[in-house]
C-alpha cells in the first residue's frame, strides 16, 4: 500500500511541475489529485532511458521525458523533452593505408594519427544535445482532427527549429482516415573552426604547437593558411516535408497504413567533417585529403506501408519502406515486431517482443570511396559511407511488464550492425590490401517506464 | 521503377474505393484494435529513439512520420 500512494505521490509531483512549467489552471487540478486517487486521464508520462555503443567507435546515451494530457473534448497536448549525449569516434572518410596518417582535427587545433591499416577515425566529438517538442491535437469537426507542433534542437554547433501541422479525415465509420501534413525545419551549422571548402585540401603540418592537443596555441602562419580552406563560420538548410497518409481497418483483427512523403531539403548539405583520399592511380597511397561536396539539395520520396494483425493472442507489427531521391540513392526498409504475450507466468502480466529490421541502400550517383590523382576533379564527391552501398540489420528482443498501478516498465536490447559494400570500384594498388568497407557492430540498449 | 511507385501509391485508393463495403468493423467490433498494441504507433518512445539512430546512420529518413531536420548527426 505505502509503494502505491508512493507512485501516486511521484505522479501527483509530476503533474505539478508540468503543471507549473505551463503555467496552466490545471494546477489546482493536480493539487487535488495529490490527495485523493490519480485521475488515470489526468497525465500520461512515458520516461527511457538509452545507451547506443559501436564497437570502437560513437558511444551515445539518450533520456527521454514525455507528457500527454488527454482534455475531456478530447484534445491532446504532448510535450516531450530529449537530453543526449555523443562521445567517441566517427569515420572521416578517409581510406586506411598500410602506413600512419596524420589528419589536421575540424577545429584546425591538434591533429591526430592514425595506425597503418586502420580505417581513420576522429575522436574529436563530443556533443550534447537538449531537445524540446511540443504537439496539440484536437476535433475541429465532426470526423475531422488537426494537429500543430515546434521542434526546438540546440547542440554546441547546431540549431534545429520546426513547425509541423496535420488534418485527419475519418470516414466509414471511422474505419478509414485520409491525413495530410507537412514539417518545416530550419537548422543552422556553426561547428568550431568553421565550414571547409568543398574539395579543397586538408591542411596538414607542423601547427606551430608544441602539445598538438592544446588548443589556441597554433602558430600565425598556420592559422592564416588554415582560414585559406574556410569559406566561412556557419550556414544553414531548411526541410520541407509533406506527408499523404491513409489507414484503413480491414477486419476486427487487422489494420493497415499507407503513406507517401516528399522531402525537399535545400541549403548546406555537407558534413563539414568528412575528407575522401585522394590516391595515386597506380600504387594507391595516398597523396591529399580533400574535403567533401555535395550538391545544395535533395529531393526524397518514400512510399510507407505498415500492417498490425492480431493472432489469437500475439500481435504482429510489419512495415516495408521504400525511398529513392535525386541523389539517385534508393533504399528498401523491412521493419517487424511480435508481440508474445506471457501471461501471468512471472506474477505479473508481461510480454517478449522480439525484433528484426532489415535495410539495404544503393549509392548515391557522386559517392567515391577514394579519388584517382590527375583526373578531373568531380563537382559533387563524398566518401561517406552512409550514402555508399550498404546493408544494415537490427535483431532485438523487448520484455516488458505490468507493474504496481498498471504501468508499463520494459527492456529492450538489440543488436545493430551496418555493413558497407563495394559498390563495384576498381582500388588500385595497397588500398587491395586494407578493408576498404568496414562493418560497424553496435549494441542498443533501452529502459522504458511508463506511468 | 516509378511506374511501379505510382502502383503502389495507388493500392490505398483502390481500397479506398472499393473496399469499402466489405472492409471495416462495426464499433462494438472494436476489442482487439482498440487494444494498445494494435494501435499503429505502439511505442513512440522506441520510435523516436529508433528513428534518431537510423537517421543518423543511414541515407534515409522518415516514412512511417516526418523524416526532416532536427540534428546535425547527417
Amino acid at each position: 500500500m505505502n509503494h502505491k500512494t508512493d507512485k501516486n505521490n511521484i505522479k501527483a509531483a509530476l503533474t505539478l511541475a508540468t503543471a507549473a512549467l505551463l503555467g496552466t489552471s490545471s494546477l489546482a487540478q493536480a493539487n487535488t489529485t495529490s490527495t485523493a486517487s490519480v485521475d488515470e486521464s489526468t497525465w500520461e508520462f512515458d520516461s527511457a532511458i538509452l545507451f547506443y555503443s559501436e564497437v570502437d567507435r560513437v558511444s551515445a546515451g539518450e533520456a527521454i521525458f514525455s507528457a500527454k494530457k488527454t482534455f475531456a473534448n478530447d484534445e491532446i497536448l504532448n510535450l516531450k523533452l530529449t537530453i543526449d549525449a555523443l562521445t567517441g569516434a566517427s569515420a572521416n572518410g578517409a581510406v586506411a593505408q598500410p602506413n600512419v596518417q596524420t589528419f589536421t582535427r575540424p577545429s584546425g587545433n591538434g591533429q591526430y594519427t592514425i595506425a597503418a591499416g586502420d580505417t581513420p577515425l576522429d575522436d574529436t566529438f563530443h556533443d550534447t544535445r537538449v531537445q524540446f517538442n511540443g504537439q496539440w491535437t484536437q476535433p475541429i469537426a465532426p470526423n475531422y482532427t488537426a494537429s500543430g507542433g515546434v521542434h526546438i534542437s540546440k547542440e554546441y554547433d547546431y540549431l534545429s527549429l520546426g513547425i509541423n501541422g496535420n488534418l485527419a479525415f475519418d470516414f466509414d465509420r471511422k474505419n478509414s482516415t485520409f491525413s495530410a501534413g507537412f514539417s518545416y525545419f530550419i537548422d543552422t551549422f556553426n561547428p568550431e573552426g568553421g565550414l571547409p571548402k568543398a574539395l579543397s585540401s586538408m591542411l596538414i603540418g607542423d601547427n606551430g604547437s608544441s602539445n598538438s592537443d592544446d588548443d589556441d596555441d597554433t602558430s600565425p602562419i598556420w592559422d592564416e593558411n588554415f582560414a585559406k580552406t574556410r569559406m566561412g563560420s556557419e550556414d544553414d538548410k531548411t526541410t520541407t516535408d509533406i506527408l499523404l497518409g491513409f489507414t484503413q481497418v480491414i477486419n476486427r483483427r487487422m489494420i493497415t497504413q499507407f503513406n507517401y512523403s516528399y522531402s525537399v531539403v535545400d541549403g548546406y548539405l555537407n558534413d563539414p567533417f568528412k575528407v575522401i583520399s585522394v590516391v595515386n592511380g597506380n600504387t594507391g597511397f595516398t597523396q591529399d585529403n580533400i574535403y567533401e561536396s555535395r550538391p545544395d539539395s535533395r529531393v526524397k520520396h518514400s512510399v510507407y506501408a505498415q500492417s498490425l494483425y492480431h493472432f489469437d493472442s500475439t500481435v504482429l507489427d510489419i512495415s516495408y519502406r521504400y525511398m529513392w531521391d535525386d541523389w539517385e540513392i534508393t533504399s528498401h526498409t523491412i521493419d517487424t515486431r511480435f508481440r508474445i504475450p506471457l501471461g501471468d507466468a512471472f506474477g505479473t502480466e508481461s510480454y517478449l517482443q522480439p525484433h528484426f529490421r532489415f535495410y539495404q541502400q544503393n549509392a548515391a550517383e557522386f559517392y567515391q570511396p577514394f579519388l584517382i590523382d590527375g583526373a578531373t576533379l568531380p563537382t559533387y564527391a563524398s566518401a561517406d559511407y552512409r550514402i555508399g552501398e550498404m546493408s544494415t540489420f537490427t535483431v532485438g528482443l523487448k520484455y516488458g511488464l505490468l507493474v504496481n498501478n498498471g504501468h508499463d516498465l520494459s527492456f529492450r536490447l538489440e543488436y545493430y550492425r551496418q555493413a558497407p559494400t563495394d559498390g563495384g570500384f576498381d582500388a588500385p594498388g595497397v588500398l587491395n590490401e586494407v578493408d576498404l568497407y568496414p562493418t560497424i557492430d553496435a549494441i542498443i540498449a533501452q529502459v522504458t517506464y511508463s506511468f | 521503377m516509378k511506374k511501379h511507385m505510382k502502383l503502389v501509391l495507388f493500392i490505398p485508393l483502390i481500397i479506398g474505393a472499393t473496399g469499402c463495403a466489405s472492409l471495416g468493423v462495426e464499433p462494438w467490433e472494436r476489442d482487439l484494435l482498440a487494444k494498445d498494441e494494435m494501435s499503429l504507433n505502439a511505442s513512440p518512445v522506441d520510435a523516436a529513439l529508433d528513428d534518431h539512430i537510423y537517421f543518423s546512420k543511414e541515407a534515409s529518413s522518415g516514412g512511417k512520420g516526418f523524416g526532416g531536420g532536427g540534428c546535425g548527426c547527417n
